[in-house]
């Protein structure tokens, strides 16, 4: 069984979390510092970014932080260096994200490698189209183990949705609405009938609700409307300051327990 | 279909595509379906023709520049984009785009621009059609372009400063692609080149091919015969697609596209995608593109604000992988002294992205009868600062 569907089996609360960090920032080697810091404070499963130049799904933090990670000479290849760790100190589920060209030009199969090597569950690449990912990539993701993620929107049609689940592997990551990164999400009826009206699909996969979710309260509703949450520019902002070490315990404490 | 234009899957070769997040999916498809249906509607097609003839002021002339022939022993036809009306090709473009907004019930426009003469084109069609418009336009640009600024915001358009990256075209385009994820309904974001995701790159290049429509018939009308070359200059390559667009199957055509050198190709400040570009992703389509080896976009160069663009389209990637345009660049330098010889020789000021086109002229060898038909893109009047820098006047 992988580690996803081991973490779901064995908690049946209503209060998975998952972190996204920008790897190599603020500092370039304390990437399993940080994932290590953070699976000891209580995050479930973790979403490691890669940093690209124009990463035009993000909002001002991230793209902060990437822009930073890239003065520090973050790459990909540095990045699976680090990672040959992974596994010595970390056993929660660990997703890479970032963007196609970074992939495409790193190889797509080394990537899918790289990943099964180091003990990487997936990926989740926002800009890889999905009839790319069918035509050419998905034989090399499965027979490598990996598992890639895919987005939906409040504007994905059902008959897309479904197409998204058939190809996904673990979860679907579902979009808190249509925004970049890190806005603040503010749970309506009309976000809450969204996210029934996915779930209503029955899908094969687990819905994992990111995007805009940044406190107790909306980490709050959207786990409790999903499988889990995920919380990403918020936790980055932590990482501004000299002690974010020291910090993460009580940042996970502060959204799981309020 | 022709072996030069966009296959049913929306690509041209390996190039092309659309590599986008899924929350521009449902606008970006809404688009890919309707596109062809709009503009092949006589409706449409009436409205367009009309505003072209009434309002941009088309047909453009084909000018046979004289004084420039003389100097390059051969005739040289000027396709007079500049006198459009908003001073360059961008407004054959933003028309197009704007009509289709409105059949597709949208509310709001948002664009990128670089030397601004895109967004002013986009901020008056907007004020024609009364749509909201937000332009999006690099820190830097804004400053080197002031002029089409105030253009901008006399027309009511409101102009957003992209302080991100470089602070020019590509983190102005990276804006715009943001701005549409968080307004997915009642936006249209009219893209100002042959670049992005399908259908942009083909919906553009069919807007701008009015140009080389026009073109290709005044000199059948004044020669008889075809040009034996066809050059414009390279940015993200709209105005060079629409200048080349219906001589691509006219195979005796020799056609030129004029990139920015910038400070010179190994000078590390330079925007000649061509040459120092390697295959990849940008801004939703497969391409080529200034990069590092790990994927990192590299920021560009170019003295002037309309070519300083790491990518160029992907049918300009297709074109220049199996030879059919011939890319040459032109450094800031051979630009600037190019605007100026024809100032002098014709009494008509280029915008220095136009004159990197006709830089190349000074770079070839013709035979007495040859005839060139040159896209002159813009005029210089958003360029007078940058000129009168230059040369000190
Ligand atoms: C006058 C003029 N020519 C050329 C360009 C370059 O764009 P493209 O390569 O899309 O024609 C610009 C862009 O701003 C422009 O203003």
């Amino acid at each position: 069984m992988n580690r996803l569907a081991q973490l779901f089996n064995n908690k049946k609360d209503k209060n998975i979390l998952s972190i996204y960090f920008t790897a190599g920032y603020p500092h370039l080697n304390n990437t399993l510092d940080i994932a290590e810091g953070l699976e000891k404070a209580g995050a479930d499963f973790l979403e490691i970014g890669f940093p690209y130049s124009d990463p035009l799904a993000d909002g001002p933090v991230i793209q902060h932080s990437s822009q930073v990670a890239l003065q520090n000479g973050m790459t990909l290849e540095v990045l699976f260096e680090q990672l040959k760790e992974l596994r010595k100190r970390v056993s929660i589920p660990v997703y890479l994200m970032g963007y196609f060209n970074t992939v495409y030009q790193y190889g797509v199969e080394r990537f899918c490698k790289s990943c099964a090597e180091v003990g990487v569950d997936g990926a989740i690449i926002p800009d890889l189209p999905m009839y790319e990912y069918e035509e050419l990539y998905e034989d090399i993701f499965k027979s490598n183990g990996i598992s890639n993620v895919f987005l939906v929107s409040p504007q994905t049609t059902d008959d897309r949705v479904r197409k998204i689940d058939s190809l996904s592997t673990d979860f679907i990551y579902l979009l808190s609405s249509s925004a970049t990164t890190g806005k603040d999400l503010k749970v309506s009826d009309e976000r809450l009938s969204y996210f029934q009206r996915i779930k209503a699909l029955n899908l094969n996969n687990r819905i994992v609700i990111g995007f805009g979710i940044s406190n107790h309260d909306n980490f709050k509703q959207a786990a409790g409307a999903a499988d889990a949450a995920i919380i990403g520019s918020a936790f980055v902002r932590q990482l501004e300051s000299d002690d974010y070490l020291q910090r993460i315990p009580e940042f996970i404490r502060s959204i799981k327990e309020g | 279909m022709s072996k030069y234009q966009v296959n049913e899957k929306g690509y041209y070769g390996k190039f092309g595509g659309a590599y986008i997040p899924e929350m521009l999916y449902p606008n970006v498809e809404e688009l890919r379906q309707e596109y062809l249906k709009i503009m092949n509607d006589p409706d449409f097609q009436a409205e367009f023709d009309q505003l072209m003839r009434d309002y941009v002021g088309r047909p453009s002339p084909l000018y046979l520049a004289e004084r420039l022939s003389e100097r390059y022993g051969a005739n040289v036809y000027l396709k007079r984009e500049d006198l459009n009306h908003t001073g360059a090709h961008k407004i054959n473009n933003t028309i197009g785009q704007i009509l289709l907004a409105q059949r597709l019930g949208k509310k709001r426009i948002i664009a990128e621009t670089g030397a601004g003469q895109h967004g002013v084109a986009t901020a008056t069609v907007c004020a024609l059609k009364g749509l909201e418009c937000v332009v999006y336009m690099g820190a830097i640009d804004i400053k080197r372009q002031a002029p089409n600024v105030a253009r901008m915001k006399m027309m009511g358009a409101t102009v957003v400063a992209a302080e991100s990256g470089s602070k020019t075209l590509k983190d102005a385009t990276n804006e715009a692609l943001r701005d549409w994820i968080n307004n997915p309904v009642d936006t249209h974001y009219i893209i100002g080149s042959v670049v992005g995701p399908h259908p942009y790159p083909d919906m553009v290049a069919r807007f701008q091919s009015i140009i080389s429509s026009e073109a290709k018939q005044q000199l059948l009308d004044k020669k008889g015969k075809l040009p034996d070359y066809v050059m414009a200059c390279v940015g993200g390559g709209s105005n060079a697609i629409g200048m080349f667009y219906h001589f691509l199957e006219d195979e005796s055509v020799q056609l030129i596209a004029a990139e920015a050198a910038g400070k010179g190709i190994r000078s590390g400040h330079s925007a000649a995608t061509s040459v120092l570009g390697k295959e990849g992703v940008l801004h939703g389509s497969r391409t080529i593109l200034m990069q590092t080896p790990d994927g990192q976009v590299i920021e560009p160069y170019s003295i002037s604000a309309g070519l300083d663009y790491p990518g160029i389209g992907p049918q300009h990637a297709f074109l220049h992988e199996n030879k059919r345009v011939k890319y040459v660049s032109i450094t800031d330098d051979e630009a600037m002294q190019a605007g100026l010889l024809l100032t002098r020789l014709e009494g008509i000021i280029p915008a220095i992205e136009s004159a990197h086109a006709l830089a190349q002229l000074e770079k070839m060898k013709f035979e007495k009868d040859d005839d060139i038909i040159l896209c002159l893109s813009g005029r210089g009047d958003k360029d007078l600062d940058n000129y009168m820098n230059y040369f000190s006047f």
